[in-house]
């Protein structure tokens, strides 16, 4: 596994995301935990290969909350810790997160979070996870290529311990998926005895104890503040004379840097790694002596925000250009192309070389809305993703049974994350509603409430969806009393992103030989009556009458439609 | 090739083995000295829906994402997709086609004289390859398409990275048990 070699020096190609596994290694990190969600899961994926060889615990565990509390009681263990997730990840941890921020911690702790703007692999939101930095106080960092994935962990670590706070890496799938030689450095192993001492003072939350927490936090913020300002990590290219010039951070700066070369042009740039706190002096300094500044982001106007309110300060005439004025414009191809840069949607060097260009009054080689004009001529049908049909995936058999049982213009479809949210494609259409995980339940019962269940609902919730944040709204169908079908889609894996393992699964003797939890005991114990265990694809039949007898049900009802995932099944003959 | 950057996409179906391409062209460009960067998409995207990643290489490389009409190469691992690459299409560019059709569920087909035509709007650099047809008749195995026609733009000088380069690649990047098959697929196309 290149990925452990430890030859200082060296190069070697890495995913932006293998770096940043890399960087814990060469930071020593102890305990690591994630669940996982693309663009980030590749750090789970290497995790679970190397961890064993590595001398590293890691697990994936039930959510991003739980992660990042186990990450957390590692740290007060005084161990250096690593939460991996996606943006909504965040989301999910974020209620621990912004306590965790008051009480600061002990051994290393950083938390990786990786944003996906065009949300390749993301159904739910084009989340900005920077936002959270401002909201939680919590110090973030930005790399732009797989070097600075690795550089900036390191970093990471460092600050974390010596200013007791936990640190962010954000990336977006850009960062996280972009691949390119990194120069190796030596792997350190730490052998650290971890113990918990008691500091209740600490770690305990209470007013008015809390308030003084806060200043605390607050405090330690200025501290690296200062900091900030003079790292390495926020790097400036002057330019003599010029009245023009941009900032920029994360790969959107890879797009300044081709347009700046593209038009053969030298304007001065900055590029921050710090996103939160911004280096405040730095930014005034940059920004006073210049005409117009050009800020080059991706999702929300983050930087330009705070770049308006510090020229205020320092330079009131200055002109900041972004995405903020103007009609709402983006989308995965940026269509309109009648602003300096679109609001919506990832970045592209294209526009950045026409906004860099309009700005000095350049024209680009080659005329960008010529040629977008005439491929949005050739019309092309898109190509959705779509369930697996070779190996057929065990999710069509219930399509089959639903489409030939259910009159789907009487019932409600309600979806979670995981393939079965591909159940929105045309072709399949048995969905009428799609949020987040443990969301499909929950939103059904108010449909049943609302409308006295008249209208029946059918939700779709995944293994490890139910196990991630499915019981609590299973448990309010039955103390509230409504009336769902609930398909439990138990395909033994946590497919999507890759196939990570799940509690429903167990573990293998020669991990811990943790016997399965079964999704159908937990359901019985929920208080819910009506419960079958049925593998759709060997008992059709059985699924079908089973489906027929529990839409007339009064109550909730709950099949486990348990039948492995059509991949893995493959992968296992193939082995076998 | 010296001061000049090689920008390359290729364009396919989820699942037909891009990212395995992409790891050893990239490693074929480290060996010959070049930065490189690529681009990949994971997940969600991967399932059957169209895919399509990235790779420059030359002296200096900033981004990972090919220009709007920027590339120089586009390998087309299905008929129909390589229309959804024109939009890295300039009269420069080459495409390199894999004569294989994958329908697009609740599309009808596009037919191959309606593919080139469009095709033809944006180059005249269009080369068709029977690759997944000597594929599944000399190795039973479709999927190594996405090799022969590396093996054939390498052989027929369309990517400036030389065959034995390719060779040390493959050799480095595909595991074991499948190795043999990527070499045998290599051989093929140099013919």
């Amino acid at each position: 596994m290149e990925i452990l070699l430890n030859k200082p020096g060296q190069k070697i190609i890495l995913l932006g995301n293998e770096a940043i596994v890399r960087g814990a290694l060469e930071s020593g990190v102890n305990f690591v935990s994630t669940y996982p969600g693309t663009p980030a899961s590749e750090i789970g994926n290497i995790f679970y290969k190397i961890s064993k060889k590595a001398g590293v615990y890691f697990e994936f565990s039930t959510n991003e909350k739980v992660a990042m509390e186990a990450a957390a009681g590692a740290s007060f263990s005084n161990l250096r810790s690593l939460a991996a997730m996606k943006n909504f990840g965040l989301n999910v941890a974020s209620d621990f997160l912004l306590t965790l921020m008051y009480s600061g911690i002990r051994g290393g702790m950083v938390v990786f979070v990786a944003d996906d703007p065009s949300c390749w692999s993301s159904a739910q939101s084009e989340q900005s996870t920077r936002l959270y930095s401002q909201m939680a106080h919590c110090p973030m960092l930005e790399p732009s290529t797989p070097q600075e994935c690795k550089d900036f962990v390191k970093f990471a670590f460092e600050l974390s311990e010596k200013f007791k706070i936990p640190i962010i890496i954000r990336t977006t799938t850009r960062a996280s998926h972009q691949s390119a030689p990194v120069i190796l450095g030596k792997i350190m192993k730490r052998e650290k005895k971890a113990k918990f001492i008691k500091e209740p003072h600490q770690f305990s939350t209470m007013p008015p104890r809390v308030l003084e927490m806060k200043k605390e936090l607050l405090e330690k913020i200025r501290k690296i503040q200062e900091l900030s300002e003079q790292s390495k990590l926020n790097r400036g290219w002057a330019s003599v004379n010029s009245k023009i010039g941009v900032i920029t951070s994360g790969a959107p700066f890879l797009y300044v840097m081709e347009a700046l070369k593209e038009l053969n042009l030298k304007l001065p740039v900055l590029k921050l790694g710090f996103v939160y706190p911004l280096p405040e002096k730095k930014i005034k300094n940059f920004i006073k002596n210049l005409k117009k500044v050009l800020i080059v982001e991706e999702l929300e106007p983050y930087l330009e925000r705070e770049i308006k309110i510090l020229a205020k300060d320092v330079n009131p005439k200055l002109e900041v250009i972004g995405k903020e004025k103007g009609p709402v414009e983006g989308g995965r191809i940026w269509r309109e192309r009648k602003n300096i840069l679109p609001e919506i949607g990832e970045l592209k060097p294209e526009y950045v070389i026409s906004a860099v260009a309009k700005l000095v009054g350049k024209r680009p080689r080659i005329n960008f809305n010529e040629h977008l004009e005439k491929f949005e001529k050739l019309k092309i049908p898109p190509r959705p993703p779509i369930l697996c049909t070779n190996p057929v995936c065990q999710y069509w058999s219930i399509i089959k049974a639903i489409k030939k049982v259910v009159d789907p213009q009487k019932v409600i479809f309600g979806g979670e994350i995981g393939c079965y949210m591909l159940f929105r494609h045309k072709v399949i259409n048995l969905q009428d509603y799609l949020y987040c995980m443990g969301s499909a339940n929950g939103i059904a019962h108010g449909i049943s409430k609302a409308t006295g269940g008249k209208q029946k609902v059918i939700t779709f919730v995944g293994d490890s969806s139910f196990f991630h944040a499915g019981i609590p709204a299973l448990i309010n169908t039955i103390f509230n009393k409504s009336n769902p079908l609930i398909v439990i889609l138990d395909n033994q894996t946590t497919a999507m992103t890759g196939h990570q393992p799940h509690p429903g699964v167990g573990k293998k003797p020669e991990e811990d030989g943790i016997e399965p939890i079964k999704i159908e005991e937990i359901v019985k114990a929920c208080g819910v009556k009506n419960v079958k265990v049925i593998d759709q694809v060997a008992s059709l039949k059985e699924f079908e009458v089973t489906l027929k007898e529990f839409l007339e049900k009064d109550e909730t009802s709950v099949i486990v439609a348990r039948h492995i995932c059509a991949l893995l099944e493959k992968a296992k003959l193939g082995k076998s | 090739m010296k001061n000049k950057n090689f920008n390359l996409v290729i364009i396919g179906v989820g699942g037909q083995g891009q990212i395995t391409l992409l790891k050893v062209l990239a490693q074929a460009a480290l060996i010959e000295g070049y930065d490189v960067k690529t681009s990949e998409l994971h997940g969600l995207s991967q399932r059957g829906g169209s895919v399509e990643v990235h790779i420059r290489f030359g002296k200096e490389i900033f981004s990972p994402l090919v220009n709007q009409a920027g590339a120089d190469l586009i390998l087309a691992l299905e008929f129909q997709e390589a229309l959804r690459s024109l939009y890295y299409v300039a009269p420069k560019t080459k495409i390199l086609i894999n004569k294989y059709f994958l329908p697009i569920p609740g599309e009808p087909l596009i037919s191959p004289n309606e593919i080139l035509s469009q095709l033809k709007k944006f180059t005249s650099k269009i080369e068709i390859v029977e690759a997944a047809e000597i594929c599944k008749k000399e190795l039973a195995k479709e999927v190594f398409a996405g090799v022969y026609l590396l093996s054939f733009a390498s052989n027929n000088n369309l990517i400036p990275l030389k065959p034995q380069s390719i060779l040390k690649a493959i050799k480095k990047i595909i595991p074991e048990k499948y190795l043999e098959l990527n070499l045998k697929t290599f051989d093929l196309a140099k013919g």
